[in-house]
């Protein structure tokens, strides 16, 4: 193999296993540490410049870093890295006076079409800049799915007010309560770009008999849990049927509980591990009693006297081709009768566009999804974007962000008259952590520690209140605890091989028997050849130069403990520990001048 | 030394022996020795050979001394009985345990100063009895734990850190256990485990006195450039005389070696070693022609490494003494205590 080029930043930053997987990049180490040590306002800012909505995630996000997490493959579960970020949003100081406003403007106007997620996040970048940024938004409040779709008792209202009011604060321009119907009338108000973040709010229906002689009864999922959000449900009967098994079913299930229902039961299609649901809600469910059936396909809405009184379910069970296409076949069981007075579906979401003309130079496909740019998030009319859900369907918070963080981009690029394919650069900095001999700035000692379980709400009160937040958040001390199972993964190995004399004093000592000194070979082979055979081809290889033996010191990432044993054995420093700061490029930080950005940071 | 305790997560596809432990189930505490130092390197190799070697570690028993060396017994097998004795004494300590308890495994740790100086009496001696233990010693030339004064065995070609001269020659360890009566001897460099990790496992298993003389650089009083026990210069004047594979008898031998150029030794307890010469000239079962052969290189400047010698007898102390067979304390009564009778031929043989 040739050998590992470490300018190149994608090389750290892919170590970086949480930063990694996060759609925004989060440095997850970083704020971590900070709330090991108490530092919560600054672990809170670390976030908020780069997933905007600390509080919001910290209790709702996807956590895409979590399943990707090293300390999962050295034991056994990872870091709460979303339960941490929370805490760091629960305890922080004041923040208003280091949120930055508009900037003076700048004479341009982008309209902003959804007030969720990814158009906050765009406003959020650009008016800093000095973008008069006015969002557009059927509803009288801002949020989106965050607050229709989200039960409060995983979100308080609060929390999402003030969340969302930040960035209104900046300086927003709020045009609320105003739904578009035509985006040819939108174009002609001569905004400078306008941002299509109206999400994916269509609930999919289900064509089986009798779905429409029961509609009084059987609900979309979505539009049920907007509903009850806007008080316009306030009670539900007393056996309830779900059906689907994405998260949007889970809150339907928990949001049926609270309404009153007696029983509660979730049927799905496919097999339980096939589920869309996170573990952790489906765990949360269960855990609220509700029963999960899985293999139960929908078959009819059974009927008496007009009005609905049971769903029938046909049995079914997955089978796999050559390809590992799945496919589901009826058993042959007899049907099961589920006797039910309400039927929640929730079988998946779409983006619909009915506003937007065909005519105006906005492409469609053959689905009627929009034809946007993976890059740019450019539709096929320049100066339109897309981003969040209504750029590519359901997603979640997390990815909505990452988008709006690309398009504010895009759109400063267009409104500046410059190539959108010419995206500013992420900054990183790699300095050491040496403090003395054996001395680093960060804990290297990891704790052996197992996962802290978060504690609950009494769930004879929560059951009951619709309100009432289930998880109620680790405390300083369970917070101290478990920040200090973060592996320090942004703490790089780096090695010299002009300094290293072979003297093997790191392959010794590594607690996990990821170095290895050896001939060097193709990578397929080379992955053979080491102290233990480097099965995870997910994660890469570290290759130094060829030493003076004619070896080279290869270095397995997949489950390195960042403890800096190796360095500390080095008697000429050919390791060193240096942290790896990576810094996505966002609109707002990477065209202001170097004294703004600190502030904005 | 590191101030924090090493982490136990281990790799989860770290493989397991036939005992089930791994190979950091063969390990110590963390060592407290300079970052570099070549004993932990040497420290790596024995805990590599037992794990491969799939040895009970409540079998074996590691005796030492006084020095940088004689403290790494404290950083393997955690779980084997041991014995750190006086300066120079491990020898005396190890033959009377070795005849004690005959089925442990001896395992002799100690350096330069502690064979070559204090100790030299006591070495000699355990050399002639053959004693069945494997005696490595970390040779690094110098005497670390006083601040770097020159050992007996610094060459006379070496200078130290501050460009001074010895005026002493060097003592050879292996030239002088080949001529008291060793059966095994080899010298290895804890610079290359591939060598040193199957000398242990073969003098382990080898029954009589092995040693291995492990150049060990010293990195902070004994590794600059006009030292001859450095990583550098025992890289650049290495002759490997041989190499050399342990197998156990179940085990296949790959044949991966030039035809013609290698001997396969069966050892007593049925394991197979298999010699690979790399130097046509040299016999390590000869004694009558390896310690002119050793000169020749000596007198080049070339470190040969490899084994040096064998001796396919493979008696020890017991034999030539003809002790029991089974360990002192799994002798019954009925035997220590013979009865009048016995007591009396004794006497009468007296008179």
């Amino acid at each position: 193999m040739k050998p590992t080029n470490t300018s190149d930043p994608t090389y750290f930053h892919k170590v970086v296993d949480c930063q990694w997987a996060c759609p925004a990049h989060t440095p997850v180490p970083e704020y971590i540490r900070l709330i090991a040590h108490g530092r919560y306002t600054e672990a809170f800012l670390i976030n908020w410049e780069s997933n905007v909505f600390p509080g919001i995630l910290g209790r709702t996000c996807d956590r895409p870093c979590e399943p990707a997490c090293r300390r999962g493959r050295v034991e056994e579960k990872p870091v709460a890295i979303c339960r941490l970020k929370r805490v760091a949003a629960d305890n922080r100081g004041v923040v208003d006076h280091l949120i930055p406003r508009k900037g003076p403007g700048n004479g341009k106007r982008v309209a902003l079409i959804g007030a969720g997620p990814a158009s906050l996040t765009v406003a959020r970048d650009l008016l800093p800049l000095g973008y008069d940024c006015v969002l557009i938004e059927r509803d009288r409040k801002a949020g989106g799915l965050m607050r229709k779709n989200i039960p409060s008792f995983r979100l308080p209202v609060a929390v999402l007010d003030e969340e969302t009011d930040r960035i209104l604060d900046m300086g927003a321009t709020p045009r609320f309560g105003e739904e578009i119907t035509s985006m040819k009338a939108l174009l002609d108000e001569g905004f400078d770009a306008i941002f299509v973040g109206t999400g994916a709010p269509r609930g999919k229906d289900l064509n089986v008999p009798g779905r429409k002689e029961a509609s009084d009864n059987v609900h979309i999922g979505t539009d049920f849990l907007s509903a009850v959000s806007f008080r316009h449900i306030e009670e539900i009967g007393k056996r309830v049927v779900v059906i689907g098994g994405g998260n949007t079913a889970m809150d339907c299930c928990r949001t049926a509980l609270r309404l009153g229902a007696d029983s509660v039961t979730v049927t799905v299609r496919s097999p339980r591990a096939d589920m869309k649901a996170s573990p952790w809600e489906i765990e949360d469910a269960e855990r609220e009693g509700i029963p999960i059936l899985d293999n139960h396909a929908p078959k009819e809405f059974r009927l008496e006297g007009g009005k609905l009184v049971a769903v029938v379910f046909e049995k079914m069970r997955a089978e796999y081709d050559d390809t590992g296409k799945r496919r589901l076949v009826p058993t042959g069981e007899p049907d099961v009768v589920i006797p039910c007075d309400d039927v929640l579906m929730a079988v998946g979401q779409e983006n619909s566009f009915p506003w937007i003309e065909r005519d105006i130079g906005i492409d469609f496909d053959v689905r009627e999804a929009p034809v946007v740019g993976k890059v740019d998030f450019q539709s096929t009319r320049p100066g339109v974007f897309f981003g969040g859900d209504a750029a590519w369907g359901p997603e979640n918070i997390i990815w909505a962000v990452a988008h709006g963080h690309q398009a504010a981009i895009s759109i400063d690029l267009y409104c500046q008259g410059q190539d959108l394919m010419q995206r500013p650069a992420p900054t990183t900095t790699l300095i050491s952590q040496k403090m003395g001999i054996h001395e680093w700035s960060y804990d290297n000692d990891p704790t052996n520690s197992r996962r802290l379980n978060v504690p609950h709400a009494d769930p004879a009160l929560a059951l009951r209140d619709l309100s009432m937040e289930v998880e109620l958040g680790f405390d300083p001390g369970q917070a101290l605890l478990e920040s200090r199972r973060c592996l320090n993964c942004d703490i790089q190995t780096v090695f010299s091989t002009n300094l290293c004399i072979e003297c093997d004093g790191c392959v010794d000592i590594c607690p996990v028997d990821c170095i290895t000194f050896t001939p060097n070979a193709e990578e397929a082979e080379l992955r053979q050849m080491l102290r233990v055979p480097a099965q995870n081809t997910d994660q890469d290889l570290y290759v130094s130069d060829t030493l003076p033996t004619a070896r080279v010191m290869v270095k397995d990432e997949d489950v390195c403990l960042h403890c800096g044993l190796c360095a500390e054995r080095c008697p000429t420093g050919a390791w060193d520990m240096q942290k790896f700061l990576y810094n996505e490029a966002h609109a707002s930080t990477a065209r202001l001048p170097e004294q703004e950005k600190k502030h904005v940071a | 030394m590191t101030h924090i305790v090493k982490p136990q997560f281990r790799h989860p596809r770290l493989a397991t022996n036939s005992q089930g432990l791994t190979r950091r189930d063969y390990e110590g505490v963390i060592s407290t020795l300079c970052a570099g130092c070549g004993h932990d390197s040497v420290t790596a190799a024995i805990v590599e050979a037992c794990f491969e070697l799939e040895l009970p570690a409540h079998r074996v028993a590691k005796m030492s001394g006084i020095g940088c060396s004689s403290k790494t017994t404290n950083y393997f097998l955690n779980y084997s009985h041991g014995f750190n004795s006086v300066h120079g004494r491990m020898p005396s300590v190890a033959t009377g345990a070795n005849l004690a308890n005959r089925e442990l495994t001896y395992l002799g740790v100690s350096g330069d100063g502690d064979t070559a100086s204090i100790g030299i009496g006591q070495f000699v001696h355990a050399v002639r009895r053959r004693v069945n233990m494997l005696y490595i010693c970390e040779n690094n030339g110098t005497y670390g734990l006083t601040k770097g004064q020159f050992s007996a065995t610094n060459d006379r070609a070496s200078k130290n850190r501050k460009g001074l001269d010895t005026p002493f020659d060097s003592i050879d360890l292996c030239n002088m256990a080949i001529e008291l009566g060793a059966g095994f001897v080899a010298r290895s460099f804890s610079g290359d485990k591939a060598q040193l990790v199957p000398l242990i496992k073969a003098g382990i298993r080898y029954k009589g006195f092995a040693l291995i003389d492990v150049i060990s650089p010293c990195v902070t009083f004994n590794n600059h450039t006009t030292s001859t026990k450095s990583y550098e210069y025992v890289r650049d004047h290495n002759h490997m005389i041989g190499r050399l594979d342990l197998v156990e008898t179940s085990a296949e031998i790959e044949a991966d070696y030039a035809p013609g150029t290698s001997a396969d030794v069966t050892l007593h307890d049925g394991s197979q070693m298999r010699f690979t010469k790399l130097d046509e000239s040299y016999d390590p079962t000869n004694r009558e022609t390896i310690l002119p052969a050793l000169e020749r290189y000596r007198q080049r400047g070339e470190v040969a490494t490899g084994l040096l010698y064998l001796d396919k007898r493979e008696a020890d102390l017991h034999e030539l003494i003809g002790t029991p067979d089974q360990p002192l304390n799994e002798i019954d009564e009925r035997a220590l205590v013979p009865g009048s009778g016995p007591l009396a031929a004794i006497n009468a043989a007296h008179r």
